[in-house]
């Protein structure tokens, strides 16, 4: 056992703490923070909002986040990166690789479409910069015009618009794809690390000037009054209840509370694989009660402090209270390039805002593949180029495919509904089981303590075994009841949605033929369980 | 700007900021533990991982 599962390579490792906080909080802070975060708080209740969050936070997200590393270090002393060989030693028998398989389908298959958000940031921020968008002089039409340039740019308003002449998107997703698989070939400590310690600082600096600046808006058209800082600030944290009545309406409204779970388990990147799959290179003893803390904590503040207080308001200055809502990408790519355009030195911080967004994408993204890489790699026994050639020729295919099939983003969207929202809750789930009432939950406390420069609670023990899991079945029980049927009416009726979820399927099926033959791999090298080490025969 | 958002707000920045100021002085105050001196209690000695 701990032997490396590549061929005798030196096992990877991170080169700092600071660089594995910096590496997990950059997978976690995504568009999520700055986007979604804020749209799903002024749309359930305000400031009212913030205590669901803030109870979805203690009780599901850090437990499980501090359980997520405690399993990747665990299976890292073993000599192991990926779920499907990680989860195998925690359960100690074979059939629990199995569960692992969605520990690299799901960041493989969100990788598909996230690298095209990636780089519709990229496209947007060059367009900033260049002036190469273009809203038009008249007001009244600047809603319109960014509508229309979002769709274009997308290919929204048709498949395979993208791949005809004039839209440049084919460009930037190039350059994203490209730059992530040269990151990522470079490793763990020289391509990821590497990277997050730079472009995390510069996020959070790009973001502290987008905030200053909106927040010394003052009042910017004297026709609107209303329209002022302050009253942006009102619209995000203001607590409101429905239809004029209390915001304690709001906390006893189920749906609020699922949304603020949905938002903070979402954003904290549990259940992705992926914190897994970093932990699992820090060394044997290293703390990571502090560390996940630390990168939790890092991800709040992105998403609280800066994404809270930037995008809602600047809407609301600019626009009253119907720039405040919309979907996520409405918000992002429709209503903030409005504000902008608003916005003296607009053009300067339109561009700072979506280069900002792009480094966080692409933090994020880099840890989409990471966990694939590192299955690949101890699973087929190849070395990094082949394991980074076949991920590339995999997710080329996807991303390809989503980026043809972008009429109505309907692709995109039936992806993130299945791998980035259903899998992502079922694996959670599993981890959970497996962590807590599988591998042992006083065990499990013991692997979390070790090196531990924090000590968690007691009643952890209580809340991962019971708690969190009952939490996450209750959330994700109710959130079938309120999407499965159209989405399943739709697999149904439309091709496109047929044809994605053909893609998601097909993704699964080759990961589980890919895990079948790394397990038999494994079980000839006689490393893949831990069951001599708890005495349990298979 | 209601005195109950200022509330709201003032306590969900203050709570994450300070969270986030404590786990930093936390991470910088202490070495890694690989730069730690280890009492020979303390070495594993990797016999159980066979």
């Amino acid at each position: 056992m701990g032997q490396d599962q590549t061929g005798g390579k030196p096992r990877e490792q991170w080169g700092s703490r600071l660089g594995v906080i910096l590496a997990v909080a950059g997978s976690a802070v995504g568009l999520g923070n700055f986007l979604r975060f804020p749209g799903q708080a002024a749309k359930h209740g305000g400031g009212a909002f913030m205590i669901p969050y803030f109870v979805a936070l203690i009780l599901v997200a850090i437990p499980i986040c501090w359980a997520e590393w405690a399993m990747g270090r665990f299976g890292g002393r073993k000599g192991f990166n990926s779920a499907p060989a990680i989860f195998g030693t925690l359960g100690g028998k074979s059939k629990y690789r199995y569960m692992g398989v969605l520990g690299v389908v799901v960041p493989v298959a969100i990788y598909m479409y996230y690298v095209l958000l990636e780089a519709w940031c990229l496209g947007y921020a060059w367009s900033f910069l260049t002036g190469s968008i273009d809203l038009g002089n008249i007001p009244g039409q600047y809603g319109q015009q960014s509508s229309e340039f979002f769709s274009m740019f997308t290919g929204k308003i048709g498949d395979g618009s993208v791949f005809g002449d004039g839209s440049p998107l084919l460009t930037f997703a190039l350059i994203a794809f490209v730059l992530n698989f040269v990151l990522i070939y470079r490793g763990v400590s020289k391509g990821i690390e590497a990277f997050c310690v730079r472009a995390m600082p510069i996020m959070a600096i790009c973001a502290i000037i987008v905030l200053v600046r909106v927040l010394t808006l003052g009042t910017p058209n004297d026709d609107f009054p209303e329209r002022n800082v302050l009253n942006g600030l009102g619209s995000m944290w203001n607590p409101v209840g429905k239809e004029g009545k209390s915001w304690i309406s709001a906390l006893t409204n189920a749906e609020t509370w699922l949304a603020a779970t949905g938002q903070i388990f979402f954003s904290m990147s549990v259940g992705f694989g992926i914190i897994i799959n970093y932990a699992s290179y820090v060394k044997r003893n290293d703390d990571v009660v502090l560390s996940g803390l630390t990168a939790a904590s890092t991800n709040e503040f992105f998403e609280v402090c800066l994404g809270g207080l930037i995008t809602i308001p600047a809407a609301f200055i600019f626009l009253g209270v119907a720039g405040t809502t919309g979907t996520t990408f409405g918000i992002g790519f429709e209503t903030l390039p409005v504000v902008f355009k608003y916005m003296t030195a607009g053009r300067f911080f339109g561009f700072l805002w979506f280069f900002m967004l792009f480094l966080a994408a692409i933090t994020s993204s880099l840890s989409m593949l990471q966990p694939a890489i590192a299955f690949l790699e101890e699973g087929l026994g190849v070395g990094r180029r082949a394991s980074v050639t076949l991920l590339g020729l995999i997710t080329s295919m996807g991303a390809g495919f989503i980026l043809y099939f972008s009429g109505g983003l309907t692709a995109l969207d039936t992806v993130d509904f299945w791998v980035g929202t259903a899998f992502i809750y079922v694996l959670a789930t599993m981890e959970v089981i497996l962590f807590a009432w599988i591998f042992g939950v006083d065990r499990g406390y013991d692997e979390a303590m070790r090196g531990a420069e924090l000590t968690i609670p007691k009643v952890w023990k209580f809340v991962i075994k019971y708690v969190s899991p009952t939490f996450l079945l209750v959330v994700f029980g109710f959130w079938c009841k309120d999407n499965l049927p159209d989405r399943l009416h739709a697999i149904k009726t439309d091709t496109i949605v047929l044809m994605s979820v053909a893609l998601i399927v097909l993704v699964a099926v080759f990961f589980t033929i890919l895990v079948n033959i790394a397990s038999k791999r494994w079980d000839q090298t006689g490393c893949a369980s831990d069951d001599e080490e708890r005495g349990v025969t298979t | 700007m209601t005195a109950a958002g200022w509330i709201i707000m003032f306590l969900s920045v203050g709570t994450v900021t300070g969270l986030l100021t404590f786990c930093f002085y936390r991470v910088f105050k202490k070495p890694a533990s690989a730069d730690h001196m280890h009492a020979p209690l303390e070495i594993d000695t990797h016999d159980q991982d066979t």
